[in-house]
């Protein structure tokens, strides 16, 4: 049967999950954050993860932003086939939404409207990334998130072939762990897509990011790879903010998707620990 | 780790105050700095380029950068915490010879980023990066003195109050980054 949305409901939906997610920190992240103050040995490296643990303690309780990069927008999307959407653009809305939220929750508007900045007098009319996906039924899924760019610039993509095999997928992940260092804010999140095509990839890798930390892949072999990851991120010896220390990531996330049979793209999106996401159901 | 250090930038930052500091060194900071970020780093380059007059003078002054949100009602300024150096890094030279002195930011600078600073006696401090809440608590005035029209990215005036930074970059060109993360750094088999 078919079920009618207004794409109101959708703009104001996705302008108080961007609020919120700018304000609270997700529980799973937090609680990682004090975990990790708790076994970190290297004294800089414990007092940094105290004070973000306070930061957002502070942040959620004041309604203040996390952090000044209230980040890029993205909003993810699961539409259920059988939604009709109402009352004008869906696409609209959701910048709509995202304007909105930015300005009522004294959110830092950080889209630049060209990016070759060539237009000197572009605006930022286009105020964020949306990823759909159709599945089966009539519910709409959302995913919001604010992605600040210290950590999304330090992310890489790389094109693999069979032969390269896992151990390329281990060695891609330290590399840019490595050569991320304390530009992408950590401890960080590590987000790997693997499969598809090129653009499979980055968007696995996005939504690995986006997955809660306290979900493990169900997968045994990839949550063991997930593992194994996490234990050798930590070996860099990183630290939180790249003071030196045990904790530089709070997890890696893997998630894959068929590829050719010539192929074996993998992309590594890093997530810094101001992590800003928050999902609702429509 | 020993105590945290004072530092009064109040009236410009001394020049024997910043030779003491040593890479790790805890340090808090009180009086005025000046924010630059990815835009205004440029257009203050290309004034000193075109020996053009800056808005504002900056012998012995102190960059921080950073792009703030905008303060909710009752806030002197929104979140403020500092954004990543390295993107700025290629304008700093010129704005050493134009009297910076030292420079708030987060992440990592090596090489010839590194380099620069050793040269012009220039120390780098870095705060805690998405603990912006928390930092626009140790500032008590911001004011836009230039470059309006970049909004974030706007040349403020921030009078801080012991601002929490650890210095990464000394005036002997020790780099804390890379000191910090040998001494952690764990080399043994993964465990299969």
């Amino acid at each position: 049967m078919l079920r009618h949305v207004d794409v109101a409901v959708l703009r104001d939906c996705v302008s108080r999950l961007l609020v919120e997610c700018n304000y609270t920190i997700p529980a799973d992240v937090l609680q990682a954050l004090r975990d990790a103050a708790a076994r970190e040995e290297s004294p800089l490296g414990r007092r940094t993860l105290e004070q973000l643990v306070r930061n957002y303690e502070v942040a959620a309780a004041e309604r203040l932003p996390v952090c000044q990069d209230s980040g890029l927008a993205v909003v993810m999307l699961d539409v259920g086939q059988d939604v009709h959407w109402t009352g004008g653009s869906l696409q609209e809305a959701i910048y709509e939404g995202i304007r909105e939220g930015t300005r009522s929750g004294y959110l830092r508007w950080s889209v630049t409207g060209d990016p070759t900045r060539l237009l000197k007098t572009a605006g930022g009319d286009t105020p964020g990334v949306i990823h759909v996906d159709i599945v089966p039924g009539t519910d709409v899924r959302l995913t919001v998130a604010s992605k600040g760019f210290g950590a999304e610039n330090m992310s890489a993509l790389k094109m693999f072939v069979p032969a390269d095999g896992v151990a390329a997928i281990k060695e891609f992940v330290l590399e840019t762990v490595d050569r991320a260092g304390a530009n992408a804010c950590p401890p960080i999140i590590v987000g790997v897509g693997v499969g598809g095509t090129f653009e499979t990839a980055a968007l696995l890798a996005k939504k690995a990011v986006l997955r809660p930390i306290d979900v493990r892949h169900s997968r045994t072999d990839l949550r063991g790879l997930e593992g194994e990851l996490l234990e050798a991120v930590n070996r860099l010896g990183i630290g939180a903010q790249g003071l030196g220390g045990l904790v530089t990531a709070l997890a890696v996330n893997i998630e894959v998707f068929p590829t050719h049979i010539a192929g074996l793209p993998v992309a590594v999106n890093l997530g810094c620990h101001s992590m800003r996401r928050m999902s609702a159901v429509l | 780790m020993t105590g945290v250090i004072q530092l009064d930038c109040r009236g410009g930052v001394k020049d024997a105050d910043l030779g003491r500091l040593r890479a790790g060194d805890s340090v808090e900071l009180t009086g005025r700095v000046i924010s630059f970020r990815d835009a205004s780093a440029a257009r203050l380059a290309r004034a000193l380029e075109k020996g053009e007059p800056l808005p504002l003078p900056l012998e012995n002054q102190i960059l921080y950068a950073v792009g703030p949100s905008p303060p909710k009602p009752g806030q002197v300024i929104g979140s403020a915490g500092p954004t990543t150096t390295a993107r700025m890094a290629r304008y700093l030279p010129a704005l050493f010879k134009a009297g910076v002195r030292a420079v708030i930011g987060k992440g990592e600078l090596h090489g010839e980023d590194m380099t620069h600073f050793v040269e012009h006696g220039a120390v780098y401090l870095a705060a805690i990066g998405g603990l912006g809440a928390l930092l626009a608590k140790q500032i008590t005035a911001a004011e836009v003195v230039a470059y309006e029209d970049l909004g974030p990215e706007a040349l403020y005036t921030l009078e801080l109050q012991t601002f929490p930074s650890v210095v990464i970059i000394d005036r002997e060109g020790q780099n804390f980054h890379e000191t910090a993360r040998a001494r952690w750094r764990v080399e043994r088999p993964t465990r299969t």
